[in-house]
């Protein structure tokens, strides 16, 4: 039996690295909202999150990981499924299928590719084409504040985020329930319970991290 | 007098035909004359083949059998749901009271590159069969017949047991799945012998031998969509892989440690 090959092996594997990626996600968002604290809220978050190397470093490091190896498998796992149903049925009518189940590949290509120019944007900083705003604030922090508000500022930015989270909230409307499953831990008793959990926790992230860009770009957010 | 004076209606049935496995297929338009909403969907067939046969035709071919919702055998994927979409109900068992005067049908077979097409509406399900053969059963001496409740077994899991054993074989799961598994049909054997006491000595095994099965028998992998379930005409439902999947990591975890191994015949480390 193993773990990278067997098909349930995959399918466990994609569930943990889903579930650390679910993990980053809500703490990730956690951080984030200072940003409606004003500057002192999310340049003190900063600070204190980078104060911590080690922390910083680990995360980033599992994370990587965990994503090189949920999209290496999904690729996988999509072309295997693709080859054993060659044929499509001539009248197109489904069950239980969900449009966020059927897209979960092009959603999460989406969100890869996302997640490379958020990490280009706001961690490395360095987008060709795109003025990132970048000094210290009052207090000698890097000013991650009025990065993020000139940013949002931009309608065309501010949209790239905000359909990368309706992508995120797609994903994960199927992807969390479906950790469960894929894990072994559901049954149908447990099943509606995980399915409401998964699109509740969804509908969190999208208006959670959507608030961000849009509150910024209609001004309610402003140095 | 007209066919609904008479409560019959008339209907066009566009069909899957195909002469040979490896032979080009396409879809050809028959009516379905003088059809009484009494007549079951494969009783239609039926009539639409004796006036095929009648004008020198070749008859649509399909599976059936016991025609009483128990043999798994009917197998057409009805306006794109196996069985014709009916709760709980297999091809045999869908009566023409369920459609309209008028109504286009198409039919056509179980889509799976597991499944090759032997003619018309016919698949091969065999690689079910080889599933079984590689993992659903129970090697281990049991001894002779036991008294009746010689090995106690509670109701929760002999009805556990029972709502997995339910499955006809039929297929229609696999026909479902957007991917061509299945994880429904493996689930449910796997679930039903790891529940009860003469099954679960060789669970970890089975659960090898059965993912192993799967993949070399061409089906596809599971991404949690439950088509199958909605499809399954037995109400099997998808609690039963996530018993698999559950199993799986079970026996991986056990196997990682060392505690067992899942290649039959070997002994513990």
């Amino acid at each position: 039996m193993r773990l990278l090959s067997d098909s349930i092996g995959r399918k466990v594997v994609m569930a943990i690295t889903g579930l650390l990626m679910v993990l980053f996600v809500v703490g990730h968002l956690l951080g984030n909202l200072s940003i409606f604290a004003g500057p002192n809220g999310i340049n003190a978050y900063a600070e204190k999150l980078h104060g911590l190397p080690q922390v910083v470093w680990a995360t980033r490091v599992v994370m990587l990981t965990a994503v090189a190896l949920h999209i290496v498998l999904s690729i996988r796992l999509t072309l295997e499924n693709r080859a054993a149903k060659p044929t499509a049925y001539a009248v197109d009518r489904r069950l239980r299928v969900t449009f966020a189940g059927k897209n979960m590949i092009w959603t999460g290509l989406l969100l890869g590719g996302f997640i490379a120019f958020h990490l280009l944007h706001f961690t490395v900083r360095s987008v060709p084409g795109l003025d990132i705003v970048q000094g210290l604030d009052g207090h000698g922090r890097f000013d991650v504040f009025s990065m993020v508000v000139a940013a949002f500022g931009h309608v065309v930015t501010a949209v790239v985020y905000v359909v990368a989270m309706a992508a995120l909230f797609l994903h994960l409307s199927h992807g969390i329930q479906s950790t469960f499953q894929s894990l072994g831990l559901n049954n149908a008793k447990t099943m509606p319970g995980f399915l409401k959990f998964g699109s509740v926790l969804s509908v969190i992230f999208l208006l959670g991290y959507g608030s961000i860009p849009v509150a910024i770009f209609f001004g309610l957010i402003a140095k | 007098m007209s066919a609904t004076e008479h409560g019959t209606m008339n209907l066009k049935l566009i069909v899957w035909r195909q002469s040979g496995p490896d032979k080009p297929g396409r879809f050809e338009t028959y009516d379905a004359k003088n059809i009484t909403p009494h007549h079951s969907f494969l009783e239609m067939l039926d009539v639409v083949n004796e006036d095929l046969i009648k004008a020198g035709k070749d008859p649509i071919a399909f599976d059936h059998d016991c025609r009483e919702g128990i043999c798994g055998a009917c197998s057409a994927v009805v306006n794109g749901v196996p069985h014709g979409g009916q709760e709980r109900t297999t091809l045999c068992q869908l009566h023409m009271r369920k459609f309209k005067d008028g109504d286009a049908i198409y039919l056509e077979p179980w889509r799976a590159r597991a499944f090759p097409i032997l003619r018309d509406l016919i698949v091969d399900r065999t690689a079910l069969d080889r599933l079984v053969q590689a993992a659903g059963f129970v090697s281990c001496h049991t001894g002779g017949v036991a008294d009746g409740n010689a090995i106690l077994i509670g109701k929760p899991e002999a009805d556990y047991a029972m709502d997995a054993a339910e499955c006809i074989g039929c297929g229609a799961c696999v026909a479902a799945c957007p991917n061509g598994a299945a994880m429904l049909f493996a689930g449910a054997k796997v679930a039903q012998l790891a529940e009860l006491p003469q099954g679960q000595v060789e669970a970890p095994q089975r659960v090898a031998a059965m993912v192993k099965a799967m993949s070399d028998n061409d089906f596809g992998n599971c991404t949690n969509h439950y088509e199958c379930e909605g499809a399954c005409p037995k109400g099997v439902k998808v609690k039963f892989i996530a018993r698999l999947n559950r199993e799986f990591t079970k026996a991986l975890f056990q196997e990682t440690l060392g505690t067992i191994s899942t290649n039959r015949g070997t002994s513990k480390e």
